[in-house]
């Protein structure tokens, strides 16, 4: 099998050095790459989204470097992974920073998690930051090797909320249930931090490397 | 299930090299951070922190080189303290590997960093360090300087204030319990998680297994951060976290 080229979208949000490194470890002989070029995203075999930080700096910053409409292109027919916000700015609209239109590539919205409270009615702590236990709701290739309830690294202080029940692959709990793997055809997108997920983490970025974004 | 309480092994490091010995029967080069971490990462670490104690400047650019080769095989959430005063020095670690970077005098010198710095990069990735001392019933302040350096500022104000301006995660010391093992400031730790809505990790006067739990159920601690417990082989994180489990405290085991 010929190498793959992996683009990692540097859309000028925070750090995507991690990503990166974690997808060089678990496919050393495929060239990774951090772009921003159209041309070079267009033509890698499959392309990740990451990002941290606040919606609307996101949104802006896939915007004024021209990268929505890329990713907007990318994300029809190839492999396509959002990670975090990345996963965010695939929905419709998002209610942090007062509210931010979104890329509406996948139908639902982001809500805040707000006044959240554990089962003995103790609040809990916002952001939702650490290892939670993630379900797997439908079988996926991004599943391959992974237990069902493992955990995976989140940070964040909003969630997806699906429009769809189909597109839901995988969800975690944190006061109530929640969207943490969205799939859509080619796209998948994980609220979590694969490439600080220890072992779990790296499988999930091995499959995703592995996948043609058939189902 | 939920949300898991967080296990820190923090190291200091000093020109590249882990200081404070590290006592591992079966690792070659105790001094390494790379294969600290490592080993840290096998135990089950849920994050690591370190802490470049570096006296000069110029030796900074070793912390560079540490980082980025402990990002490459290490691939848990990486904390790094010690001289971040300038949103160049954050982006230089973030750019290195780091996930996350603690600022200390900095942010007593100069608040508004922290705020800058939250807006810069994101509030995910500013770990502010707070070193707290006792000086009256129900009463810290902050101290600087390892403890040295008294600011007059009120602990708990300061963690509000820090919160305010964007800090992610407060990391707290408490200097009166610092290397001495006999278990963290409780009152203090408790005090400041119920008083702040972002995480706490607490910090400081680890001594064995029921310390961390304690940090947990009684300090409310939503992380616990040790050093010498873990470096000297006295427990294994393994250990730590299959007694706590064992105390009813959710915890990632593999």
């Amino acid at each position: 099998m010929t190498h793959k080229t992996i683009a990692v979208i540097d859309y000028g949000m925070g750090n995507l050095h991690s990503v990166a490194k974690a997808l060089q470890h678990v496919a050393p002989k495929d060239r990774i790459i951090i772009s921003s070029d159209r041309q070079q995203i267009e033509a890698a075999d499959s392309v990740v989204l990451p990002g941290v930080g606040a919606i609307r700096d996101c949104m802006a910053g896939l915007h004024d470097t021209g990268l929505a409409d890329v990713v907007k292109t990318v994300s029809a027919n190839k492999p396509f992974l959002g990670i975090c916000i990345g996963m965010q700015t695939l929905m419709n609209r998002s209610e942090e920073n007062g509210g931010v239109p979104c890329l509406g590539i996948i139908d639902g919205d982001v809500q805040g998690f707000g006044f959240v409270t554990d089962d003995n009615g103790l609040r809990l702590k916002v952001p939702h930051m650490g290892w939670n236990n993630v379900y797997q709701r439908e079988d996926h290739p991004i599943w391959h090797r992974i237990a069902d309830g493992s955990r995976f690294y989140f940070v964040h202080s909003y969630f997806v909320k699906a429009q769809y029940e189909a597109s839901v692959i995988g969800s975690a709990d944190y006061g109530f249930p929640f969207d943490a793997v969205i799939q859509q055809d080619n796209i998948v997108a994980t609220q979590f931090h694969p490439e600080k997920s220890a072992a779990s983490g790296l499988q999930l970025l091995q499959n995703f490397v592995a996948w043609d974004g058939n189902q | 299930m939920a949300l898991a309480n967080r296990i820190i092994p923090c190291l200091d490091v000093d020109n590249g090299r882990v200081v404070k010995g590290v006592n591992f029967v079966d690792i070659k080069d105790a001094g390494d951070p790379v294969e600290i971490a490592r080993r840290y990462n096998i135990e089950g670490a849920d994050e690591l922190c370190m802490l470049d104690i570096t006296a000069t400047h110029e030796d900074r650019n070793t912390m560079v080189q540490t980082v980025q080769a402990i990002a490459s095989e290490v691939f848990i959430p990486l904390t790094v303290g010690g001289g971040i005063r300038t949103l160049d020095n954050i982006k230089t670690m973030l750019h290195a590997g780091a996930d996350k970077v603690a600022i200390n005098s900095a942010a007593v010198s100069n608040p508004e960093f922290v705020q800058q710095a939250a807006e810069r990069f994101g509030s995910q990735c500013i770990v502010v360090a707070i070193d707290a001392k006792q000086v009256a019933d129900n009463h810290w302040e902050i101290f600087t300087h390892g403890g040295r350096k008294e600011t007059g500022i009120d602990a708990i104000e300061w963690a509000q204030e820090m919160e305010r301006l964007g800090a992610g995660e407060l990391l707290v010391t408490s200097m009166d319990r610092d290397g001495t093992k006999n278990g963290f400031d409780l009152p203090l730790m408790q005090r400041l998680s119920e008083t702040v809505q972002i995480p706490i990790i607490a910090s400081g006067g680890v001594g064995n297994l029921q310390h961390l739990v304690d940090g947990v159920l009684e300090g409310k601690a939503d992380a616990v951060l040790a050093a010498s417990i873990f470096h000297f082989g006295t427990y294994t994180i393994g250990e730590a976290k299959a007694f706590m489990a064992d105390a009813g405290i959710e915890m990632r085991i593999e």
